[in-house]
């Protein structure tokens, strides 16, 4: 495996009293899927807002390509090539799904401070902007309003906005939520092809994409790591069965 | 598009008619339309903040009123100021006291940032009314307006009503014209993105602070350039220029007509001084009438005057 993109010691965050994630430490190298799983209320979603920097750690360390990130705020964790996506839909409704995309893409730039070019006239940016509406699989929608989108397809938005910032890593927070199974089974392909040339931490609560698409997967349970390990491992782990998997089928 | 094509011949009829008025109305209409494309300019440049990215400033009069008294200011004493120094003097002097007020303010959100931009504008006021720059609470008279002389020739005279006319009607086009491109530049979709969803621009790598103080310093530079051309109309400035109440006024003409369009602005600066005048002529509780008027359009008219033509255009952006 390669060296670590993503690398988070003993990264805590506590809400008052409430320890939400607690001293988790876990890597993910280049074409690696690292899957974290755990009940609800587990700390997950608060873990990938502690690696995007949409949150403040309380303590630990981040570190991206063996820089230090930690506490960075999120536009500067984005432009080191981090892309994350949203477990709640989180994109610019009253927007056509280009724009979505387009503005997406304009981030990459070094300055938006540009007064008088027009936004439509960057051909590079147009054409990330159409790759990534074509590889989320949303080819032919470019003119409609995002409001106007079925539910599964804004989440498709949403994954088409993380991929035209050209990330190194991605940081999914249950990306199949909400879709049909037709458009995820895409997506699962869609994320197999990204992982050859990407890393990739991804929240999902879909254990047989997890299981299709992951080579770690690490366990949460209370804002702690319960197991961590390649999938057989965790697969065949009594801790994780009891804990979670062979417990309530609390997942969708 | 059709309705595209029907926008743009109203828009060149509409211009030529203006530039045809002083050919047939009298001084009052003449003046009275000055009157309006100033406060025209004054709206739209606050648009840019409140419809375009969602900033809701309640002190956008101080910025209107430093251009004002910088007309002032600019002038020594009993003699003109000239028009090419004090005109950039007075823009430039609202876009620092923006930038020194934006600085601050754009990092607060919603009802703070209404709080922070009263706040400072009202200092502002108060540094005017309670000094004795140009003559405190009552303001002081512009004795002579600002000479245009450039070179030993003289292209327009300020004093002229006419000129005057045609003066500010460029620089109402100019400012259309610019605010247009500003909005379909890079820029300018940073600026929508961050009205409609501040958060994700953030995720998606853009210092969100940088892009609202820009926008809130050429609002402020936009406002100063209409108060440079209220005060050489008005013939004198005082601190009411600069006053809250001022701030509310141009704040109420961008949702008479219809925020997030510039011509919802300048629909708006139209309708509130042609309704001030009518409801003037009718009573002197005509403030009632007005305020009842903001009501019902904020009640029944959500997209403002201008909305009402929506329709007939399709398109919301213009």
């Amino acid at each position: 495996m390669a060296a670590s993109v993503l690398s988070v010691e003993r990264l805590s965050r506590n809400f008052g009293g409430l320890a939400a994630v607690s001293g988790v430490s876990l890597e993910c190298g280049m074409g690696e899927v690292h899957a974290v799983i755990g009940p609800n209320g587990a700390g997950k979603s608060t873990l990938i807002n502690l690696l995007s920097g949409d949150l403040p750690p309380s303590s630990g360390r981040v570190r991206l390509d063996g820089r230090d990130i930690t506490g960075l705020s999120s536009d500067r964790v984005s432009r080191l090539g981090v892309g994350r996506s949203y477990q709640k839909t989180n994109v610019f409704l009253p927007f056509t799904v280009f724009e979505n995309a387009r503005l997406a893409a304009q981030s990459r730039l070094p300055s938006s401070l540009r007064f008088f070019r027009p936004a439509a006239s960057l051909r590079h940016v147009n054409d990330a902007a159409e790759r990534a509406i074509g590889e989320a699989g949303l080819a032919g929608r470019e003119g409609v309003a995002v409001a106007a989108l079925s539910h599964g397809e804004q989440r498709q938005v949403e994954i088409a906005m993380t991929l035209a910032t050209s990330p190194k890593l991605l940081l999914l927070d249950e990306p199949l939520a909400g879709m049909g199974g037709e458009e995820a089974a895409r997506i699962v392909e869609l994320l197999k092809r990204l992982a050859a040339d990407h890393a990739m931490l991804l929240v999902e609560h879909d254990m047989d994409a997890v299981f299709a698409l992951a080579n770690k997967l690490t366990v949460m349970v209370n804002g702690v790591v319960l197991e961590s390990g390649p999938p057989e491992q965790i697969r065949g782990s009594r801790a994780v069965q009891e804990a979670y998997l062979g417990g309530d089928e609390e997942h969708d | 598009m059709r309705s595209d094509r029907t926008a743009t011949v109203l828009g060149i009829v509409l211009l030529l008619v203006l530039v045809a008025l002083p050919f047939f109305a009298g001084k009052y209409y003449v003046q009275l339309a000055t009157k309006i494309m100033i406060m025209a300019v004054f709206a739209m440049s606050l648009d840019l903040l409140v419809g375009y990215a969602g900033l809701v400033s309640l002190g956008h009069a101080a910025f209107y009123g430093l251009g004002a008294y910088l007309v002032a200011l600019a002038a020594p004493q009993y003699q003109a100021a000239n028009f090419w120094t004090s005109l950039p003097l007075a823009v430039g002097g609202a876009a620092l006291l923006a930038a020194a007020i934006g600085f601050f303010a754009v990092r607060t959100q919603g009802i703070y940032f209404i709080m922070v931009t009263l706040a400072f504008a009202q200092m502002v006021y108060f540094v005017f009314h309670d000094t004795k720059i140009a003559g405190g609470s009552d303001g002081i008279f512009i004795d002579v307006r600002p000479d245009a002389k450039i070179a030993g020739w003289t292209p327009f005279d300020l004093a002229d009503f006419v000129q005057l006319y045609f003066v500010v009607l460029v620089a109402f086009v100019a400012v259309y014209v610019l605010l247009r491109v500003v909005l379909r530049s890079l820029f300018g979709r940073v600026v929508q993105g961050i009205r409609v969803n501040e958060h994700r621009m953030k995720s998606l790598g853009y210092s969100t602070f940088r892009y609202k103080l820009a926008a809130f310093i050429l609002a402020g530079a936009l406002a100063g350039l209409a108060g440079y051309f209220g005060a050489v109309q008005y013939g004198a400035v005082n601190p009411e220029m600069l006053g809250w109440h001022l701030s509310g006024s141009v704040l109420m003409m961008v949702i008479l007509g219809g925020m997030g369009t510039l011509t919802g602005a300048v629909v708006g600066a139209t309708a509130f001084l042609l309704l001030e005048l009518l409801f003037q002529s009718l009573t002197e509780h005509w403030q009632l009438l007005m305020g009842g008027t903001i009501v019902l359009v904020a009640l029944f008219l959500p997209h403002g005057i201008a909305g009402l033509a929506r329709p007939l255009f399709g398109r919301k952006d213009g």
